[in-house]
């Protein structure tokens, strides 16, 4: 359903992303993983049409959202859960939820259905979302992208700073959206949080993908992990 | 100038700040500009003052306006919004309206006569009444765009583009067009501000520059892109250099009015209401 093919991106004149292609089906996830620097923010930036790709195609079930104006990137149904979470830390839970519901006039339903899968936020609807826990703004930015009802999720290191239980929280939202056909990419430096939901790994390697492998053969083959993201992981 | 006024125009400036982080020098020539199409306006439209006022209240704030978002189009969105560079950019606007409206309109100044001198009998009474309606409309103005910025979706949006840009658009909210739009309506605020104003201060190509400077303490002290700070300093400031050019001089006045701006600045650098930059 999204298929990025050899796509080329610079910052000013430096080129960061080098005729990456990679292909996403329904209700799959494709985790990404590289080393610092590999370019996997860069990628989920240019499918959310935030860095225009120079050369290449986005195309989401037949349309081409290259050369979409970005704000009309998300609109097509991709939601975006930035690194580092990027919430509007000023605006409370609910505004920042609003904002998720009015990219694509969702209605309140899907505001509802986003919350019932982080009930933290349901107690916090009021509060300034600056002023939650790590662990709680990453439930607010994932449920902020859900309540656009994404076909396409896009999570980049949800898990970056959270303690186990909150990582077993997110990879649990992850296969329940799944089970709805909801596709994902899911950026991720961390095997453990990503062997057990990951349908396919693809390997981020200075600019381009170097490598996409069942998770199986991933899972048999440590030795593919040491080489493209560095041993200790 | 009234503080009432003074706020309208001070939020005009804060509001381009706040959201675009846009410096706009140019802000007192959007209200000289709206004085000047008022005074064009009230004196070719026919009739009773008010009929001449009520155009220019609804004509002066479109047609700047309208150069706004030219000028927000040709040059700002051009230079990418940069922070440095559209203070050059809007100093240069500050200086090309300055001499359009020399050149158009001339050096003298021109008066615009209120909408209601004539229906009251005691003309001391008759301009008080005026400013009476001058400080409801500006606090009508004002209550309006607090209810808009904070409790519509319209305000949500401008809040969200305000801090942080780039995951605004990941969240389908057109960036470009929301700068452009709180850019026409910053100066539009101006406008307004300059059409009530001007039955008592008459309109000149030269007047927006008290205003400007004001304006910068009033948002300064109330701290950059707080609405509430900017009401309350605006206020505080309006007020007080009132009552000090009324007893003393009114450079007396910008003098306590900069020095108070110093010790904001020392003692509470975000601002009064501002959240300090980490
Ligand atoms: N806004 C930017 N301006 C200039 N260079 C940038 C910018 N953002 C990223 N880069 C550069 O692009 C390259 C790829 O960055 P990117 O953020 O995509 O990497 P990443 O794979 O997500 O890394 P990490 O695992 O650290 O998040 C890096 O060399 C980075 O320095
Ligand atoms: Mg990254």
């Amino acid at each position: 359903m999204l298929e990025v093919s050899g796509i080329d991106c610079f910052y000013g004149d430096v080129q960061v992303l080098r005729g990456l292609s990679l292909s996403l089906k329904t209700g799959e996830v494709l985790c990404l993983m590289g080393r610092n620097g590999a370019g996997k923010t860069t990628a989920l930036k240019a499918i959310m049409g935030l860095v225009r790709a120079r050369a290449g195609r986005i195309v989401l079930d037949g349309v081409d959202i290259g050369h979409l104006p970005a704000h009309e990137v998300p609109r097509q149904g991709i939601g975006y859960v930035p690194q580092g979470r990027r919430l509007f830390s000023e605006l409370t839970v609910r505004e920042n939820l609003l904002i998720g519901q009015m990219t694509r006039k969702t209605g309140p339903a899907a505001l509802e259905r986003a919350v019932h899968l982080f009930p933290v936020l349901k107690e916090r609807m009021e509060q300034r979302s600056g002023t939650l826990s790590g662990g709680e703004q990453q439930m607010l930015a994932m449920a902020r992208a859900l309540c656009l009802e994404p076909k396409v999720l896009l999570l980049d290191e949800p898990t970056e700073g959270l303690m186990p239980s909150m990582i077993a929280a997110i990879r649990q939202s992850v296969i329940e959206l799944k089970r709805h056909d909801v596709a994902t990419i899911l950026v991720e430096q961390r095997v453990d949080a990503v062997l057990p939901v990951a349908d396919r790994v693809a390997f981020v390697e200075n600019g381009t993908v170097r490598d996409t492998l069942p998770v199986e053969a991933v899972r048999a083959d440590h030795g593919l992990i040491d080489r493209y993201v560095g041993v200790g992981h | 100038m009234t503080a009432a006024v003074l706020a309208l125009m001070a939020l005009g400036l804060s509001l381009v700040f706040g959201v675009m982080r846009v410096v706009n020098v140019a802000h007192g020539e959007f209200f000289m500009l709206g004085a000047v199409t008022a005074w064009a306006i009230s004196h070719f439209v026919p009739g009773h003052p008010a009929v001449g006022f009520a155009a220019a209240f609804v004509g002066a704030p479109l047609v700047v306006g309208a150069v706004a978002l030219g000028a927000e189009r040709l040059v700002l969105r051009r230079l990418g919004h940069d922070p440095e560079a559209t203070i050059v950019a809007t100093i240069g606007l500050l200086f090309i309206l300055q001499q359009l409206a020399l050149t158009f309109f001339g050096p003298d100044a021109r008066p615009v006569q209120a909408p209601f001198t004539y229906r009251v009998v005691f003309p001391w009474f008759g301009y008080s009444g005026y400013k009476l309606f001058v400080v409801a409309a500006a606090v009508a103005l004002l209550v309006g765009a607090w209810f808009v910025l904070t409790r519509t979706k319209l305000g949500l949006v401008m809040r969200a583009t305000q801090f942080d840009r780039e995951t605004a658009q990941a969240f389908g909210i057109p960036v470009d067009t929301v700068y452009a739009a709180v850019f026409a309506v910053g100066a539009m605020l101006a406008a307004v501000a300059a059409v009530l104003i001007v039955p008592i201060q008459q309109a000149h190509y030269l007047m927006g520059l008290d205003p400007l400077l004001l304006s910068f303490i009033v948002v300064i002290i109330g701290g950059l892109g707080s609405l509430k700070g900017t009401m309350v300093a605006a206020v505080v400031i309006g007020l007080s250099d009132g009552v000090i050019s009324v007893f003393f001089t009114p450079t007396l006045a910008k003098i306590l009015g900069t020095l108070l701006v110093a010790l904001v600045l020392v003692v509470k650098p975000g601002g009064l209401y501002g959240t300090a930059p980490r």
